[in-house]
């Protein structure tokens, strides 16, 4: 099979980059299998307890960047209990135990403690990169482990994660040596900073290409900052709830004006609206914006600044930016690729007019002809809408619709919006990703599973009638690796149909559906590849019954494939069958 | 014929479903109202919107990540725990106007009663001790300060057994 010697094709493989293509040479003889292995350098893992430390160290010996996904996607949301899993320590202790040379570990949804941080910073010499995302469990204590003992480090990045911030120096914690740093995000703490210690942090940075500041920066300290890293080409500003006075925002404004290269701005986590001005020069050079933490900015104040943003391609924002405000965005970024709005009015109380509709989106689907990913969340939704959202945008990847009011239909005809969601499978073929809302029946899954090949990801809430609707999904998309229903009437039939499939998925998640305890006992028994796990509230009251009932519906079912069978650190209310 | 939005909807109404699928296409327009948990079942099909939910909150919905959630100031989270219990829980101190409408929410999400309180003693006769985590990180009882006050400050609650709570307290 081989013509070249193995030096010749690792260096061939060295251009094959994506996780699934290495994959698949892996597959083709037993010889590229060992070739592939001991040159891969960057090993995805997208559920935690799907494989182990040990076997992942055996496969791939020389790995130099490992990402770790834990959690389902919905504990996000908190439904997931505190305890669960995704523990992160055993993986650092054994790649610390085996001498691996970890340069990069990007994590998601995991259990990380100070202690796990401090082993990492004191086992790898070469660390350069550590990628934080919706995590918890560790302290700032932990981030100055990072910061002292890393002496390669060029990435530190905490993406949303709750972190307990003792208040402490870690921003001191850096040595006065330590001149590598590229990328720094430390948005998501919630406590005082040091500020002179990041100003001479950043000034001896002469790489620092990504800074994300977190609330307590002032707004003097920024203009300082900037003008100290004029390099910059993503900026997270903090806070500033007062008017600045004319100096300081004449300071700031120098400072922006020079910062050429800046693309990406974000942060705005409160805000005076007299500040946005300032970066008024800055925003025909930007092309990822966010704001959608500026909670307290009106409308009309978003819509001076992106109305200079002629060259965005991604715009996160609030829906206080409103259907008139979304117009704008429609008439001035041709190059917008991807658009997340967030809702400002979390519970849906205030009878808020300026919050966005199905208006917004259909201007935004026909003003932008490059748009491929969309979150949006709204309070109303029709299916003509969706309707000539697909006609417009037949390029999307992913389609995240939230109608915050469970079950609502189209609120001109009453209804369903099967139609609206058929339109868009039908319409978008590349589509990978789409979560639905509203009032929707079987229907939509039925045209789901016709039309939705490439589908991956499929995320259900209060939606469908019958167990016919999960199984058009499980039936009809071959493509499926992720499935989760909240609140949905699909049962044991619909969970049982095809055992098999569950091991071509990554995952399934359900809960407050209509699969009982018996069903998912059936399923596992025939299933040794399958975890199947079951968490329910009220552990208490199980643990002292004697007798199980069967019939018992069952508040939370996760299940993931797995080749290293049940985990040994579930907590004692998440029962593995 | 209807035109809505000078779509007239007849004529771009796609028709994905399998043939024969008209009819029951045509049963979904009349039943709006979709069971679940919170509703009855039985309202009126001549209704054309159900009426407005309750104002109790459906856990992990909307679906947005907690630190949003807080971003707005007219919620604060804050997590609560309770000795021996495996869950930790979070509630929305805004919703609240003063101790007794909190201590009666923590009573019924975790299933205990609160003592009496009073100034010098705290808390006596139940066992169960309500704490909070301040803006400094120390650990005070709840109930001392005024309500404003406390809200403002407070991180996190635990509701400590009684066994456990240090003389200090």
């Amino acid at each position: 099979m081989n013509y070249f010697p193995d030096e010749v094709i690792e260096h061939v493989f060295d251009f094959v980059v994506s996780h699934r293509d290495r994959n698949s040479i892996s597959l083709v003889c037993k010889s590229w299998h060992k070739i592939e292995r001991l040159s891969r350098k960057e090993v995805f893992i997208g559920n935690c307890y799907a494989i182990n430390p040990e076997r992942l160290i055996g496969r791939f010996p020389c790995l130099k960047s490992l990402t770790l996904k834990g959690k389902p996607h919905f504990a996000d949301f908190n439904l997931v209990p505190h305890e669960w899993g995704g523990f992160v320590l055993p993986w650092i202790e054994a790649l610390a135990r085996s001498r691996v040379g970890l340069e990069e570990l990007r994590l998601k949804r995991m259990v990380v403690t100070d202690e796990s941080l401090e082993l990492l910073s004191r086992s790898f010499a070469n660390f350069k990169s550590l990628v934080l995302v919706s995590c918890e469990g560790f302290t700032t204590d932990g981030l100055a482990s990072i910061a002292a003992n890393c002496r390669q480090l060029r990435e530190l990045d905490l993406q949303e994660n709750e972190i307990d911030d003792h208040r402490g120096q870690w921003l001191n914690c850096f040595p006065d040596s330590c001149t590598t740093l590229i990328s720094l995000n430390f948005a998501c703490l919630k406590g005082e900073t040091n500020v002179a210690a990041l100003e001479r942090l950043v000034a001896r940075s002469p790489n620092l290409k990504s800074l994300k500041l977190n609330r307590a920066v002032p707004l003097d300290a920024l203009a300082r900052l900037m003008s100290c890293a004029p390099q910059l080409v993503d900026l997270g500003v903090g806070s500033y709830e007062n008017e600045p006075d004319p100096e300081s925002f004449a300071k700031l404004m120098t400072a922006i004006e020079k910062c050429m290269s800046l693309r990406s701005l974000s942060g705005f986590l409160e805000v005076a609206p007299l500040c946005l001005p300032a970066f008024y020069p800055i925003c025909q050079n930007l092309i990822s914006l966010n704001l959608s933490y500026a909670a307290e900015i009106q409308g009309n104040h978003l819509i001076k600044l992106i109305q200079l943003c002629k060259r965005l391609q991604r715009l996160w924002i609030l829906d206080s930016i409103g259907d008139k405000g979304l117009a704008v965005v429609a008439a001035t970024c041709k190059e917008l690729q991807e658009l997340r709005v967030f809702p400002s009015d979390v519970h849906g109380e205030e009878d808020n007019n300026a919050a966005v509709t199905e208006v917004g989106l259909v201007a935004i689907s026909a003003g932008c002809p490059k748009l491929h990913s969309i979150l949006y969340f709204c309070k109303q939704m029709t299916n003509a809408a969706l309707i000539a959202v697909a006609k417009n945008c037949p390029n999307f990847i992913r389609f995240r619709l939230c109608i915050l009011e469970p079950h609502k239909p189209d609120h001109i005809t009453s209804q369903s919006l099967d139609e609206g969601f058929g339109a868009i499978v039908q319409a978008c073929k590349g589509l990978r990703r789409l979560s639905v809302s509203g009032l929707l029946t079987d229907q939509v899954f039925l045209y789901i599973g016709m039309y939705a090949e490439q589908l991956e990801m499929l995320s259900i809430a209060f939606a469908g009638d019958t167990d016919k609707g999960m199984l058009y999904v499980l039936n009809g998309c071959k493509k499926m690796r992720k499935l989760e229903i909240r609140d949905s009437p699909f049962g044991n039939a619909a969970l049982l149909a095809d055992v098999g499939r569950y091991e071509t998925m990554r995952s399934l998640w359900m809960s407050s559906c209509e699969v009982t305890l018996g069903g998912c006992k059936r399923l596992a028994q025939n299933s040794p590849r399958l975890n199947v796990e079951i968490i329910n509230e009220n552990e208490n009251n199980r643990m002292e019954q004697n007798e199980e009932d069967e019939r018992e519906k069952v508040d939370k079912l996760y299940l993931y494939r797995t080749v290293v069978g049940t985990r040994k650190d579930a907590p004692p209310y998440v029962r593995i069958l | 014929m209807e035109v809505i939005n000078g779509l007239n909807l007849k004529d771009t109404e796609l028709r994905l479903g399998l043939p024969g699928a008209q009819e029951e296409q045509q049963q979904q327009q009349v039943s709006c109202v979709r069971s679940n948990n919170k509703r009855k079942n039985n309202d009126s099909k001549e209704e054309s919107a159900p009426p407005p939910p309750a104002k109790t909150q459906i856990v992990g919905w909307p679906p947005v990540r907690s630190n949003r959630k807080n971003n707005n100031k007219n919620v604060s989270y804050v997590k609560v725990s309770m000795d021996g219990a495996p869950y930790l829980r979070k509630i929305d101190l805004k919703m609240y106007k003063n101790y007794p409408e909190l201590l009666k929410a923590l009573e019924n999400m975790f299933k205990f009663t609160v003592g009496e309180y009073s100034e010098r003693q705290g808390y006596k006769g139940s066992g169960f001790v309500p704490t909070y985590e301040d803006k400094d990180g120390d650990w005070m009882l709840v109930g001392d300060v005024p309500w404003d006050m406390f809200s403002s400050s407070c991180q996190k609650l635990r509701i400590m057994k009684g066994s456990e709570v240090p003389p200090a307290l």
